[in-house]
């Protein structure tokens, strides 16, 4: 923790911040703070809302990273419901979901914000005004609406898109229906619940989420997980990133119907979630992860049959990335189409594989790094036409350099222990906010908690990376044709249920 | 096309052919738990307090002689504890497991966990779940051709995509003659995934509506069966409303690909297959 401007704490990734050193700021200082702080090339990471005193006024904080140096600076002031402060929004764009939710949750009002729109309840809104939905007029304009219940195998949320023709004018994403309650039940939960719903944020990114929400337990308790852990840690959220990556590859064959690779990358995803179930004994790492460690490690018998199986996968995958990229049908269907300009991405403060598709240096293992990452460094991949081609490319390239540290790691693995004792990870330093940034394979994964005088647990806010990409894929839908939709879709693969929490 | 062809030899004959054994699971999966109460300790409590979603209950046995006074020790020779575990609460974790102190709790690798009713689930011993088929009429209209409409309803794309994965050359449930459609007009069923949040619960009921009968229900995962990891009295989630029967509940978080597999061919009276 380092001193910074007034009213303004400045911690590293897992750090502290003690609230006692951090008074509120009046909402207007606050805003300008963070107007500073965004200028100066900062980038909204949350912006929660916590009840941590005893009336009914809400702590709002705003945690802005600093990529360059590492470090997040934190900025806090008060507000009751009904008051507010100037949106950032407007010379902010980056900001606009985030403000969205502050006024749907807290009733706290972003002034000049040019659309509050509830992101999660809309459709049960009686205020019509909050309820409409963009539209277009015009000879030739006509809208489709898509969803909530789509055609295929997947997570529910409205598609509205505005066209003239097969082109796409405008595209409006509603979302809100995988609404869980799920920050709710990270405060109110036991230690076990919480792990599970952690885990629960979005099924896909199980270990992601589950190793944010670690360590921001572990930092309010004081607890440091050992070396190995840390590994298995490690070892586990890029086992995840390259099964996510490899299905996506096969899904974005399938939608260009290209169908061997689709068959092909369909089985070879399954080979990476088979060995974090040899791990962890599920599929998708759930139960591995515990607040002060790991449960599993690898002993030397699972090392040889691990490293064996990744050589025997690594083949089959370069085999078929081969026919995929060689291929020039699928080259004339990713290749410009939905584009997203680095403009754009840095504007709407795109994470993840999207935004390094737009040729926009952004990675949390490099910018912050935290656990094993600390230690091993893992080359950032970018690309720079933003189209459907460079989010596959971007893919393709994080794979071989995660099978690369999965490969180091675990002929280096360390022996030792795998966890501190449960029970210290349970008591919780008072007045204080943890901030932990993972990078799952989406991008960016946020966990933001706090605790009041007593040390309880009074405020928990997740940041999926879909909640800052959702907006991408609204912009890359423009000018495209609709029938490009699933395919646009599919290079992004956003979370619904991280979105809605 | 030679490059194509000539990676398709190298891919190989890939799908798993049925029936497997445990053996097709590594070590630490964790698959159907066993329960041995005459392990349990008088009074321990250890896996209720551990279990994340109130799986687990014990019902104390009637006392078989005069109740213990406050200073008598238990006697040590009472029949044991009745020890339920809730396969549709259960999110496989090993909690449970890492608290008992005697062992009593373990996890086996049989995949095989789905069951026709809700309290066929409920076990209380090392045996695995009672299923029956459908009945004959039923079993001549989908036994040879199940389509199936799919309605995630707050699931976090754990369950969608073990359903996903089923379709792919590994698992390739379309060998059967079951497979997912887009519109609940095809369907012979719908299968339902996650706790069915307030705002997708309309939508479940119309697309359940606007499946033909005779329509079978299916419910995958915790959440869909018992809201797992998000059952609360006051949150945003219900469960599959009343008015929607189910017809086959597949427990875990998410179950095996194998593990839907089985459910949905023993409920099709295939399992001999």
């Amino acid at each position: 923790m380092s001193a910074a401007s007034r009213g303004t704490v400045r911690v590293r990734n897992g750090g502290v911040v003690a609230l006692g050193a951090l008074p509120p700021l009046e909402p207007d200082e606050f805003r300008a703070v963070c107007g500073v702080a965004l200028t100066a090339g900062g980038r909204l990471v949350a912006l929660p809302a916590f009840a941590l005193g005893t009336d009914d006024g809400r702590d709002v904080f705003a945690v802005i990273a600093n990529d360059d140096e590492s470090e997040l600076t934190v900025t806090r002031t008060r507000l009751a419901r009904g008051a507010g402060f100037d949106a950032l929004t407007p010379e902010f764009p980056e900001a606009q979901a985030f403000e969205r939710e502050l006024f749907e949750d807290h009733g706290i009002i972003p002034v000049g914000h040019p659309w509050l729109k509830p992101l999660r309840q809309a459709h049960l809104k009686t205020d019509a005004a909050q309820h409409t939905f963009f539209s277009v007029d015009g000879d030739g304009i006509h809208e489709v609406a898509v969803g909530p219940v789509h055609a295929g195998v997947i997570e529910p949320g409205h598609f509205r898109f505005q066209c003239a023709g097969e082109d796409v004018l405008h595209l409006e994403i509603h979302l809100g229906y995988q609404h869980r309650g799920a920050e709710r039940l990270l405060v109110l939960g036991s230690p076990a619940r919480r792990i599970a719903v952690a885990e629960s944020i979005a099924g896909d990114t199980a270990v992601g989420h589950a190793l944010a929400y670690a360590h921001v337990i572990e930092s309010l308790a004081g607890v440091r997980p050992p070396l190995a852990a840390q590994t298995i840690r490690g070892l586990a959220l890029e086992l995840e990133r390259v099964a996510n990556h490899v299905g996506d590859l096969g899904a974005l064959a399938n939608d260009v119907a290209f169908l061997p690779a689709a068959a092909w990358f369909g089985r070879l995803r399954g080979e990476f979630l088979n060995l974090l179930m040899a791990l962890s004994g599920n599929r998708y790492g759930r139960g591995l992860v515990v607040t002060g460690g790991v449960r599993f490690g690898l002993p030397s018998d699972m090392r040889q049959a691990f490293t064996a199986k990744l050589a025997e996968t690594e083949a089959d995958l370069r085999a078929t990335a081969e026919t995929l990229f060689s291929s020039p049908s699928v080259s004339s269907r990713f290749e410009q189409t939905g584009v997203v300009s680095d403009a754009t991405a840095e504007d709407l403060g795109l994470v993840g594989v999207v935004a390094r598709a737009s040729h926009v240096a952004r990675d949390a293992r490099r910018d912050h790094p935290i656990g094993i990452y600390r230690f091993v460094h893992i080359p950032l991949a970018l690309a720079e036409t933003g189209d459907v081609m460079a989010r596959a490319v971007v893919r393709w390239i994080e794979v071989q350099r995660s099978l690369t540290f999965l490969r180091e790691q675990i002929a280096e693995l360390a022996e030792g222990p795998l966890r501190t004792p449960s029970t210290a990870a349970d008591s919780f330093a008072p007045d204080s906010l943890a901030v932990a940034l993972i990078e799952g394979w989406r991008g960016e994964i946020a966990h933001v908690a706090a605790t009041n005088g007593s040390g309880d647990l009074r405020g928990y806010k997740v940041v999926d990376p879909s909640f800052h990409n959702w907006f991408g894929l609204a912009m890359a839908l423009r000018d495209n044709a609709i029938s490009d939709f699933p395919l646009c879709n599919k290079s992004f693969n956003l979370s619904y249920a991280g979105h809605d929490l | 096309m030679l490059d194509i062809l000539q990676a398709r030899w190298r891919q190989g004959f890939r799908t798993v052919l049925l029936p497997v054994t445990q053996d097709a699971f590594p070590d630490r999966f964790r698959g159907r738990p066993i329960i041995d109460s005459t392990k349990c300790v008088d009074g321990c409590r250890a896996c209720v307090d551990a279990c994340p979603t109130g799986a687990i209950t014990i019902t104390a046995p009637a006392p078989a002689t005069a109740p213990a006074t406050a200073t008598a020790p238990v006697s040590t020779s009472a029949p044991a504890n009745r020890v339920t575990l809730d396969l549709g609460k259960c999110i496989f974790c090993p909690a449970c497991v890492e608290a008992c102190p005697t062992g009593a709790i373990t996890y086996t690798r049989d995949h095989r966990l789905a069951a026709r009713t809700r309290d066929d689930l409920r076990i209380t011993n090392a045996e695995a779940p009672k299923i029956a088929a459908l009945d004959a009429a039923m079993r001549k209209l989908l036994g040879r051709a199940l389509r199936l409409r799919q309605v995630s309803a707050g699931g976090c794309n754990g369950c969608e995509a073990e359903l996903v994965a089923l379709g792919n050359v590994v698992f390739d449930m379309s060998r059967f003659g079951i497979q997912f459609v887009a519109s609940p007009r095809h369907a012979d069923g719908i299968v339902i995934t996650g706790p069915v949040t307030h705002n997708m619960r309309q939508a479940l009921i119309e697309t359940y509506e606007a499946t033909p009968a005779p329509r079978i229900v299916i419910a995958v995962g915790a959440c869909a069966i018992s809201q797992g990891a998000f059952a609360s009295e006051s949150g945003p989630v219900s469960g599959i409303p009343p008015e929607i029967p189910v017809d086959l509940f597949i427990p875990g978080c998410p179950p095996h690909p194998l593990t839907v597999l089985d459910g949905l061919l023993r409920m099709l009276g295939r399992n001999e297959s």
